[in-house]
């Protein structure tokens, strides 16, 4: 198994409370990584340390090491933007950019300056508009309103919007906090479709406080209690015979 | 019962309230109408005063009108390159620091002080560099004026840009001004325009701090050194003088210039519906 994404002695401080704790996982490259455990457990916090937005938030400490192909993104000489176009994110509300729908989707390639290589291949922005639409499953609703305002969307195509969006990038690593906690079952169950697709080749990393979407989508396991990493592994295992008497609690809904 | 009438108290006194507000807009709308319009006439908006005019002999207030519109247009464009770099400084760069507390709070001060001591400021520092009124000695001394009231509007409005649209363009490797300048600036834009337009209005209504910044004069200005008219202070001359004839006059240009305001706001209103469309809530 290789390794995508090497978390070393993790921890993460709001202010003075100690939100993770020491955390040591290992992500494999491709398939589908869930990080799961009961609300307050720290799932967020460690997978947005893993693009570095947690120090966005007012008054985040971020210490230990997050080894990206084998590279601290926290060491001194790494670039914060160029680790958040490896690392993408899908948010749990669909915040679309104040632009069309078009130009939410091309908005990464432009600001990264993907768009000039483009033309010197011959292909055109508008074909790869095209082709992340399609791979987060919204081309046929917005074709022929690519130019309207993308806040005219509803939620689940909004959240839709917000993939193919993180996708136009080509990111390496995928991370995906709660993404279908705000849609309705139809909605989120497209987005389980896309993601499952995508996790072909591409590392997906979802937070999930649903042990069914876990199981429905997990290939490895991450579980979190109380800022503590308590156990992971192939979710087959995890599910099947964990080895954690904490994990088989939450497993069987005695806690969390 | 008592709580239905002190219910009923606070409606009325909130209504009462309003009503002072709706009343004197239209009591001064009304008044310069009244007294403005009859005087108003073609040659007022297109001729300079000619000899005499202060006597109630020919000649309109094109000098002022004109001097006001580069007065407060120049300053409100400088304003707006000073402003908005500092207000997303403010908000996307230092918003923990207390720096940025203090910055505000300076901001605050600035705005409480009256304009006649900025007049007072930008005469002492022409003094000091041997300039004489002018255009430009206006412009600078009108920008420093909206200023305050422009960044402050600014500040406030990008403070309600959601957290998480900020994060949305961080994830994506945007930079912070990326961020700035092609998520933020979109997003707020037609707060960004109030607050320009608060300072258009502040500055282009000042006639205390362009009296010994910018003076007078009854020629249209041909450069940045040439003093220029201002539209407040043609109403304050004008109506100063004891000729009924000159004092209705006062009133045709305080029409105009409530025109101006009233115009500019509402095309910049209409341009920035356009931008309106993509907010994101």
């Amino acid at each position: 198994m290789n390794t995508k994404i090497a978390i070393q002695n993790l921890n993460a401080y709001y202010g003075k409370e100690q939100a993770l704790k020491g955390i040591e996982a290992q992500i494999p490259a491709g398939g589908i990584t869930v990080i799961v455990g009961p609300s307050g457990c720290g799932k967020s916090t460690l997978l947005r340390c893993l693009n570095r937005l947690l120090e966005e938030t007012n008054g985040v400490r971020v210490t230990g090491q997050v080894l990206l192909d084998g590279e601290d993104i926290y060491a001194r000489k790494a670039d914060v933007t160029e680790v958040r176009t490896r690392v993408g994110l899908l948010a749990p509300k669909p915040f679309p950019l104040p632009m069309s729908i078009y130009d939410n989707v091309s908005y990464g390639r432009r600001i990264h300056g993907l768009e000039k290589l483009e033309r010197r291949n011959g292909r055109s922005l508008d074909r790869k508009v095209e082709q992340y639409l399609r791979a987060a499953g919204l081309w046929d609703e917005v074709k022929d309103r690519l130019h309207d305002p993308a806040s005219g969307l509803s939620t689940g195509q909004q959240q839709r919007l917000c993939l193919a969006r993180a996708l136009a990038v080509e990111p390496e690593v995928l991370l995906c906090d709660e993404p279908t906690s705000a849609l309705d079952p139809i909605s989120a169950q497209r987005i389980e479709e896309q993601l499952k697709l995508l996790s072909a080749e591409t590392t997906v990393v979802i937070v999930s406080h649903s042990l069914r979407q876990a199981r429905r989508l997990a290939d490895h396991i991450i579980f979190l209690w109380m800022g503590n990493l308590v156990e992971s592994g192939p979710s087959a295992q995890m599910f099947s015979a964990p080895r954690d008497e904490r994990t088989r609690a939450y497993l069987y809904g005695d806690i969390g | 019962m008592k709580r239905k009438l002190t219910e009923l108290f606070a409606q009325t006194l909130m209504g009462l309230s309003l009503l002072v507000v709706i009343g004197s807009l239209a009591l001064i709308l009304g008044t310069v109408i009244w007294k403005g319009l009859p005087a108003l006439n073609l040659a007022m908006l297109t001729q300079v005063p000619k000899g005499g005019y202060y006597l109630g002999k020919e000649g309109g207030i094109l000098n002022a009108i004109v001097g006001s519109l580069y007065l407060a247009g120049g300053a409100t464009l400088l304003a707006v390159v000073v402003s908005l770099p500092i207000a997303l400084f403010l908000q996307l760069y230092a918003n923990r620091s207390r720096w940025v507390q203090f910055a505000r709070l300076s901001l605050d001060l600035l705005f409480g002080v009256p304009s006649i001591v900025y007049g007072a400021f930008g005469f002492t520092i022409m003094l000091f560099l041997g300039m004489r009124a002018s255009l430009l000695g206006g412009i600078l001394t009108l920008t420093l004026l909206e200023l305050p009231i422009m960044v402050r509007g600014m500040d406030e409005s990008i403070a309600m840009v959601p957290q998480a649209l900020k994060e949305s363009a961080y994830a994506l490797g945007s930079t912070r001004l990326e961020t700035s300048l092609k998520v933020i600036v979109r997003q707020t834009a037609p707060g960004l325009m109030t607050a320009i337009l608060l300072a258009f209005g502040r500055g282009i209504g000042d006639a205390a701090s362009v009296l010994f910044t910018a003076g007078y004069t009854d020629r249209l200005p041909t450069s940045l050194m040439d003093p220029v008219a201002s539209l407040p202070l043609a109403v304050f001359f004008q109506l100063g003088t004891p000729f009924p004839a000159v004092q209705q006059r006062a009133y045709a240009s305080a029409l105009v210039l409530t025109v101006i305001v009233l115009l500019t706001s509402l095309i910049s209103r209409g341009l920035t519906k356009r931008l309106e469309k993509h907010i994101v809530r």
